[in-house]
């Protein structure tokens, strides 16, 4: 109130007053509760890392001794190539599914919705359970003109392996969320940029792979990093159907020498290695297709800021 | 004069654009209610009305954005989105459509950059993925546009780090990049600053002046009367009068163009 009342009296402003009032020259204050809250946080991180490191239930040394070992990394191999390649057919099919599920061709598009209804309603560990006892259903594997004559046949033991049982479930239920996901991001491209491509007499084909689908990848990249993240973590379920992933190879080696904890602590941390990888990979896509905004890469950055900022205001030090 | 010239040719030619009785509903509204217009080559025709008048619509039914439901429209002989064969009249697929738009430019009300590339890139996008020419030859036509719309220097900003005038004058030059026969423009200074109507309104008039066909849906009374050869007024649907700007302008015949008029002066 008082300063209130001086600012109203004062006389027109000097410049030297208007000098002492240059925000450019504000100073941050000094927050002590601030720091006090930092101290006690790294506090407890440390005593909690202190407790984990010296409780020997852990295993560490174990840990160490099998965390490079030949059986993990073949393991490890096999998760990142089977979350590749399921990933990559997945996305594929995933892209057709959504062009088909959004065309005006109501045949086209009342299928799409038919395999996404299908393979989104069912259990993945199901769905890889029945690939891999498909002989059980079908013995043999034709392919034939409908109610005629068969072209060519296969023994579907042969056809399935466990690699492909469990390449065909992940993408297959991988392809269901994709469709969806790259459906949203479709959408969000503005009807305007689809009405110029068609004026300009652009095929759907081009404008599509040239305007739309560059546009769309901004609100497709991160739920789909979402996925590659939670498909890492699925192909943990192949072990099911003796797939040897990583997880599978941690389990042969616990169910020999009953070192279940330390030896789930060599999975759970290549597991977090891959997507902290990952997690790195994305922002730099992010930040690719997010050329031509606003002052670009910057202002997705403070973007994010803003976000970190608003969510967590009280520790404005943490975004970087 | 120019007016007077192409009024005259207009007898003598076949027009570029013929619309017959072309009517369009968006469900229960009937938003065209028989449209007759014939456009000459070289013409520029400035179509003026109130809001929801149909104006745009029928821009836009021009070039098939939208499907008429009655009625014809023939742009250089061509049915956009039909074929006349043994007198049958069939529909064609979209990709069939594609290739009968590839004559006629448009420039919209928001632009419509591709906001993900570059002016420049803008421009090239449909010379080379549309009309197979090559990057060289794409870019040199390009840079010559930019040059013409004024805007060389900005060849590599992306659209959002441009002003709305430059933005639509980018658009303009991605338009011509094409050589359309025929330029549509949908409102194209509506979603301008007021500061920033004029460059692209110089812009258009230096078509004008050098014979491209024009179609331009607008609200700029002045444009209509510098540019124009030929003023068409429509309201609630149907074409309420239409001719030399002077005429239609300057002593309107009809109660409801004048009243249109009225507004801006």
């Amino acid at each position: 109130m008082t300063q209130n009342n001086r600012t109203m009296a004062s006389p027109p402003r000097g410049d030297a007053e208007a000098a002492l009032r240059d925000v450019a020259n504000a100073h941050k204050p000094f927050r002590t509760d601030r720091w006090l809250l930092w101290g006690i946080t790294l506090l407890i991180a440390a005593n909690f890392l202190w407790i984990v490191a010296h409780n020997e239930n852990f295993g560490w040394p174990t840990v160490a001794q099998w965390f490079t070992e030949e059986t993990i990394l073949r393991g490890l191999y096999v998760t990142l190539g089977l979350t590749v390649v399921a990933m990559a057919i997945g996305v594929v099919i995933g892209l057709l599914l959504a062009i088909a599920r959004m065309s005006n061709d109501r045949l086209a598009s009342s299928l799409a919705g038919l395999y996404i209804w299908f393979f989104r309603g069912t259990p993945l560990l199901v769905q890889l359970i029945f690939w891999y006892n498909l002989s059980t259903l079908f013995p043999e594997i034709s392919l034939a003109i409908p109610f005629g004559p068969t072209l060519a046949s296969w023994n579907t033991n042969d056809l399935i392996t466990p690699m492909t049982a469990a390449i065909a479930g992940l993408a297959l239920n991988e392809a269901a969320y994709m469709a969806e996901i790259i459906r949203g991001g479709l959408l969000s491209v503005d009807r305007g940029q689809i009405e110029t491509t068609e004026a300009f007499g652009m095929t759907r084909a081009r404008a599509l792979w040239r305007i739309i689908i560059p546009q769309a990848m901004r609100s497709i990249v991160p739920p789909t990093g979402n996925q590659l993240i939670s498909m890492i973590k699925a192909t943990s379920l192949v072990s099911v159907i003796a797939m040897a992933d990583l997880l599978y190879s941690v389990q042969a080696v616990y169910n020999r020498t009953f070192e279940v904890i330390p030896m789930l602590m060599v999975a759970v941390i290549w597991y977090l290695f891959i997507t902290s990888i990952l997690n790195v990979g994305q922002g730099f896509i992010e930040r690719y297709y997010g050329r031509g905004e606003r002052g670009s890469a910057t202002a997705v950055r403070k973007q994010e800021q803003v976000v970190v900022a608003e969510i967590s205001a009280m520790v404005p030090e943490c975004s970087k | 004069m120019t007016a007077a010239l192409s009024m005259n040719t207009v007898e003598a030619v076949q027009p570029l654009v013929q619309a017959r009785n072309v009517h369009k509903a968006f469900g229960e509204v009937e938003v065209l209610k028989g449209i007759d217009l014939d456009v000459a080559p070289g013409e520029v025709v400035v179509v003026l009305g109130p809001s929801g008048s149909g104006k745009s619509t029928f821009l836009r039914c021009i070039n098939h954005l939208e499907a008429i439901d009655r009625g014809s429209i023939v742009v250089a002989g061509e049915q956009i989105g039909y074929s006349l064969h043994n007198g049958r009249l069939n529909k064609l697929p979209a990709r069939a459509i594609a290739v009968q738009r590839r004559q006629i430019g448009m420039v919209f009300q928001q632009f419509n950059l591709y906001p993900h590339m570059t002016a420049l890139q803008n421009i090239i996008e449909a010379p080379i993925g549309v009309h197979k020419q090559s990057r060289r030859q794409a870019t040199e036509l390009a840079m010559e546009l930019l040059a013409r719309v004024g805007l060389t220097h900005k060849a590599d900003a992306y659209p959002r780090q441009l002003s709305g005038g430059q933005q639509q004058r980018i658009a303009i030059a991605r338009a011509l990049a094409i050589k359309p026969k025929l330029m549509l423009f949908d409102e194209p200074t509506s979603a301008l600053d007021p500061e920033l109507v004029g460059e692209v309104l110089t812009t258009m008039r230096d078509l004008a002046d050098q014979g491209l066909t024009m179609i331009v849906v607008t609200h700029e009374i002045g444009f209509a009367r510098e540019a124009a050869d030929r003023v068409v007024f429509m309201d609630d649907g149907i074409i309420v009068e239409q001719g030399r700007p002077d005429d239609v302008l300057g002593n309107p015949q009809h109660s409801r163009t004048r009243a249109f008029l009225s507004r801006f002066i």
